[in-house]
C-alpha cells in the first residue's frame, strides 16, 4: 500500500496482495523495519507468515529507500519519529516492532520515546552502540559499490557464502548484492552515519525493564557485523529481555536462517 | 573475501549431507516432501518459508544446481529446465503473451530460431531479426509491442561476437530486458551481466556437462532490471490471480522474474529437470574451469594448424583444400577485436572451417574422421565434428546455404579434450579424403 508522509509518497507491504488485505482493529499489529541500504524485502518470508496468521503486517520502506519517495532521513531519531507518523496516520494503537540491525535502533529509539505503544519489541542483529568503521563510512561516501561489496562479505557467514539457500534457487550473495544497488545513491553514507552516530543513555535501556514490554534480542552465531558479544551486551543492558542466538547464521540471518528466525518471532510473539 | 570461480564451481549451493555426512551431493528422487503438519504444509504453499513441495516446481538437487549457476554467473537466482530449449521458452512466456514481439540476432542455433520463428507465431508472439553487428537494426526493430532483446554471445554459424554492452544499452534505453545464449562461453570465459545482460540461459547438455550424458537447460536472472519502472511488464508488476494475487515485484524487489517463471511457467508448463540430470550436470560444472581451458587451449592448435593449411600450395596431402578457417580469435574474423576485448580467456571451441571441394569434400573429410564423433552436438569433452550440408541443412540449395551464412564445404567442430596432436592427426586424414575428391575434380 501506498501512505503520504511529509507529503511523500511512502510503500508498505503488507504481507500479501494489496487487494487482499486491510487494516482490521481486531487484529494484532507487527511491523518490520528494515535496515541499511536494504527495503521491505529483506523481510518477505516471516512477514508473509504474520499476514496470513492473524496480524496486520506492515513493512515499510524507509524514506528514500526502495520504493518512498523522499531523501533518506539522517539520524536514528528521525527516522523513529518518521515510524511514529506512520503509526497515527494507520490509527494504531500498539504495536509489535521488529529490527533488523539499522532497523533495530529504529525500534528501539521508538520504544524509549512511545513505550506505552509498544507491546514486543524484536531486536535482530542488533548493536548498542552500532559504530560503523571510517573505512566503510568512507567507502560508503567515495566508493559505494566497494562499500556493498564489503557489507555483503561481511553479512553473510561462511557457510552462506558456500550458500544451500533454504528458498530453491536463489542465490542470497547475488539477491543481497542486487539489493543494496539497487537503492538511490547516497542512501548507504547516510544509514551507516545515522547508525555509527546513534547513542543511547543506558538509564534509559535500564528502565525498559519497568515497563510492561517484553524484549527479544536476536544474533546470528557467526554476525561479523553486530557479534553475539554485542547482542548479549545489549540483552544485558535491557533487564527481562531474552537472547536468542541462531546458529551459523551471519548478520543477513533473516536470508540465511529464514524458517528459525520465523520459529523464534512465532515463538515471542505468541 | 568472496569465494573464486573454481570453489564455487565445486561448492556453490551443497553442504555436506546433514543426515549422513555424505560429501558427494544426494539425488533426491523424489515426487513430493512431507509437510510436518497442515500449518507447515500451508506455509509453504504461501511462500512463508522456504522449502519444497513438488519436484515439478523445486527438488533439492535441482535446487544445489540453480544456485551453482546462479554464483558463478553472479546472478540472483536461476531456474533449471528440461532442456535449453525448455530455457528459452520458460523467460519468453514469462514476459509475454500473444501480441508480444522479440527483437533477436539472426545468428541463433537453429533451434532457437525455429521456436521464434515459426512455432511462436502460432500462438501470437513475433520476431524481427537483425544483423546481431547492426546496432541501429537493433533499435529499429523494436516496437511498442516488443518485450525482449535476444542474441548468442558467439552467434551461429559465424560465431559473431556479440556486443554485449551496446545492445543492453539500445534495450535499456528502451525499458526492454537483454537475454542472452551463453551456452558456448559458460560463466568461465565470460560473464554477461557484467556487461549488461539482464537474462542468460544455457543449454547445460554442452558445456556444463562436458560429458554429453545429460539434456538440461538453466535461466539465470541477473536481478538488475527494474520490472515496474520499465512498465512494459504488468505480469510482473500487478497482482496475478493464479498464485494468491502475488504481485511479484512487490514481493521481491530484485527476483520478481524467477518467482513469476518457477510459480507460472514451471508450475503450469512443466518442463522440470529430473534431480538425476541435475546429479549428472553439476559433476560436469565441478571441473568446468579446468576444461575450459583445455578446450580453448587445444581449439588453439587447431586453429593454427588449420589456418597454416589455409596457406599451402594444392597437394593430395589436402593442403589448400582449406578455404576459410572461422573462429573470433582469428584476425581475419570481424569481430576479432571485439573478441579480445570481451573474451580475453577465449572464445570457446566450437567453429566452422570451409573446404573448397563443396558436399562432396565435406562428406569425405567427415566420413575419414576416426578420433572426431559426427554427430548433431557440441560442448563434449569429446571432439564432435558434422557438415551441415549433408545433415542439419541438406535440403537446402547451395544459394540457401548461403544465406544461412553456411558454404557447401562448411564444416563444424567442437573441439573437446583430447591430446590435440591426435586431433590434428584426424583432421589430416579428413583434409586427405577431402582433397582427392577436389583433385578428382580439378583433373
Amino acid at each position: 500500500m501506498k501512505i503520504t508522509i511529509d507529503n511523500h509518497s511512502s510503500y508498505v507491504y503488507r504481507g500479501k496482495a494489496d487487494s487482499h488485505v486491510e487494516v482490521s482493529k481486531a487484529l494484532p499489529n507487527i511491523f518490520f523495519i528494515h535496515g541499511a541500504q536494504q527495503d521491505h524485502s529483506c523481510w518477505a518470508l516471516q512477514s508473509r507468515w504474520f499476514a496470513h496468521h492473524g496480524y496486520n503486517v506492515f513493512v515499510p520502506d524507509l524514506p528514500g529507500h526502495g520504493m518512498s519517495a523522499g531523501d533518506p532521513l539522517e539520524s536514528i531519531e528521525e527516522l523513529a519519529k518518521w515510524i511514529k507518523k506512520l503509526i497515527d496516520q494507520l490509527d494504531l494503537k500498539d504495536v509489535t516492532l521488529v529490527g533488523h540491525s539499522m532497523g533495530s535502533l529504529i525500534a528501539l529509539e521508538f520504544t524509549l520515546q512511545n513505550t506505552s505503544k509498544v507491546a514486543k519489541l524484536i531486536l535482530i542483529g542488533s548493536a548498542l552502540p552500532m559504530p560503523v568503521s571510517d573505512v566503510l563510512l568512507d567507502a560508503a561516501q567515495n566508493n559505494e559499490p566497494k562499500a556493498i561489496s564489503m557489507v555483503n562479505n561481511f553479512s553473510h557467514s561462511s557457510q552462506a557464502q558456500i550458500g544451500r539457500n533454504t528458498v530453491p534457487g536463489m542465490w542470497m550473495m547475488g539477491v543481497n548484492q542486487r539489493l543494496m544497488e539497487r537503492q538511490k545513491k547516497g542512501v548507504f553514507f547516510n544509514d551507516l552515519t545515522a547508525c555509527n552516530n546513534y547513542k543511547v543513555d543506558s538509564n534509559m535501556l535500564s528502565d525498559l525493564s519497568d515497563q510492561s514490554l517484553t524484549v527479544l534480542v536476536m544474533s546470528g552465531s557467526e554476525d561479523k557485523m553486530t557479534s553475539p558479544k554485542s547482542a548479549r551486551k545489549l540483552s544485558e543492558q535491557i533487564l527481562g529481555s531474552r537472547l536468542t542466538l541462531i546458529n551459523g547464521a551471519g548478520h543477513a540471518l533473516m536470508a540465511e536462517a529464514p524458517n528459525e528466525v520465523l520459529d523464534c518471532l512465532i515463538g515471542f510473539t505468541k | 573475501m568472496p569465494f573464486k570461480f573454481d570453489t564455487l564451481s565445486l561448492h556453490a549451493g551443497q553442504t555436506p549431507d546433514q543426515d549422513f555426512g555424505a560429501r558427494a551431493l544426494p539425488i533426491y528422487l523424489t515426487t513430493s516432501y512431507v509437510f510436518k503438519d497442515s500449518d507447515h504444509a500451508a506455509s509453504l504453499f504461501n511462500m512463508e518459508r522456504g522449502g519444497h513441495v513438488y519436484s515439478r516446481i523445486s527438488n533439492p538437487t535441482t535446487a544445489v544446481l540453480e544456485e551453482r549457476v546462479a554464483a558463478l554467473e553472479g546472478g540472483v537466482g536461476a531456474i533449471a529446465v528440461a532442456s535449453g530449449q525448455a530455457a528459452l521458452h520458460l523467460v519468453i512466456s514469462t514476459l509475454m503473451g500473444a501480441g508480444g514481439h522479440i527483437v533477436a540476432s539472426r545468428s541463433l542455433y537453429g533451434g532457437s530460431h525455429n521456436l521464434l520463428a515459426y512455432t511462436l507465431p502460432r500462438f501470437g508472439i513475433t520476431t524481427t531479426f537483425v544483423d546481431p553487428r547492426d546496432h541501429s537494426a537493433w533499435a529499429n526493430a523494436i516496437k511498442p509491442e516488443t518485450r525482449l532483446l535476444f542474441g548468442e554471445v558467439l552467434g551461429n554459424p559465424g560465431l559473431d561476437v556479440l556486443d554485449i554492452q551496446k545492445v543492453s544499452e539500445i534495450a535499456h534505453a528502451n525499458h526492454l530486458p537483454l537475454l542472452v545464449d551463453a551456452t558456448f562461453t559458460t560463466p568461465y570465459l565470460l560473464k554477461p551481466f557484467d556487461f549488461g545482460a539482464d537474462l542468460i540461459f544455457h543449454s547445460a547438455t554442452k558445456f556444463l556437462s562436458g560429458h554429453g550424458t545429460v539434456v538440461g537447460g538453466i535461466v539465470v536472472d541477473s536481478g538488475q532490471f527494474d520490472w515496474r519502472a520499465s512498465s512494459k511488464f504488468p505480469e510482473l508488476s500487478e497482482e496475478y490471480a493464479g498464485f494468491h494475487g502475488m504481485n511479484f515485484s512487490d514481493e521481491s524487489t530484485v527476483a520478481a522474474f524467477l518467482l513469476r517463471a518457477r510459480r507460472e511457467g514451471l508450475r503450469d508448463f512443466g518442463a522440470c529437470l529430473s534431480p538425476m540430470s541435475s546429479f549428472q550436470i553439476l559433476q560436469g560444472i565441478e571441473t568446468l574451469g579446468l576444461r575450459m581451458q583445455r578446450h580453448v587451449e587445444n581449439t588453439r592448435q587447431v586453429l593454427a594448424f588449420l589456418s597454416e593449411k589455409m596457406t599451402e600450395p594444392a597437394s593430395s596431402s589436402g593442403g589448400s583444400e582449406v578455404e576459410s578457417v572461422i573462429h573470433p580469435e582469428l584476425s581475419t574474423h570481424p569481430d576479432h577485436e571485439l573478441a579480445t576485448r570481451m573474451l580475453p580467456k577465449g572464445c570457446s571451441s566450437v567453429f566452422t572451417f570451409n573446404l573448397r571441394g563443396g558436399r562432396a569434400a565435406g562428406k569425405r573429410f567427415i566420413e575419414a574422421l576416426n578420433v572426431f564423433s559426427h554427430l548433431a552436438n557440441v560442448g563434449d569433452a569429446k571432439s564432435l565434428v558434422i557438415h551441415p550440408a549433408s545433415t542439419t541443412h541438406y535440403r537446402m540449395s547451395d544459394e540457401d546455404l548461403a544465406l544461412s551464412g553456411i558454404h557447401p564445404g562448411t564444416i563444424r567442430l567442437s573441439i573437446g579434450l583430447e591430446d590435440p596432436k591426435d586431433l590434428i592427426d584426424d583432421i589430416k586424414k579428413g583434409l586427405s579424403a577431402a582433397a582427392s575428391v577436389t583433385m578428382t575434380t580439378r583433373a
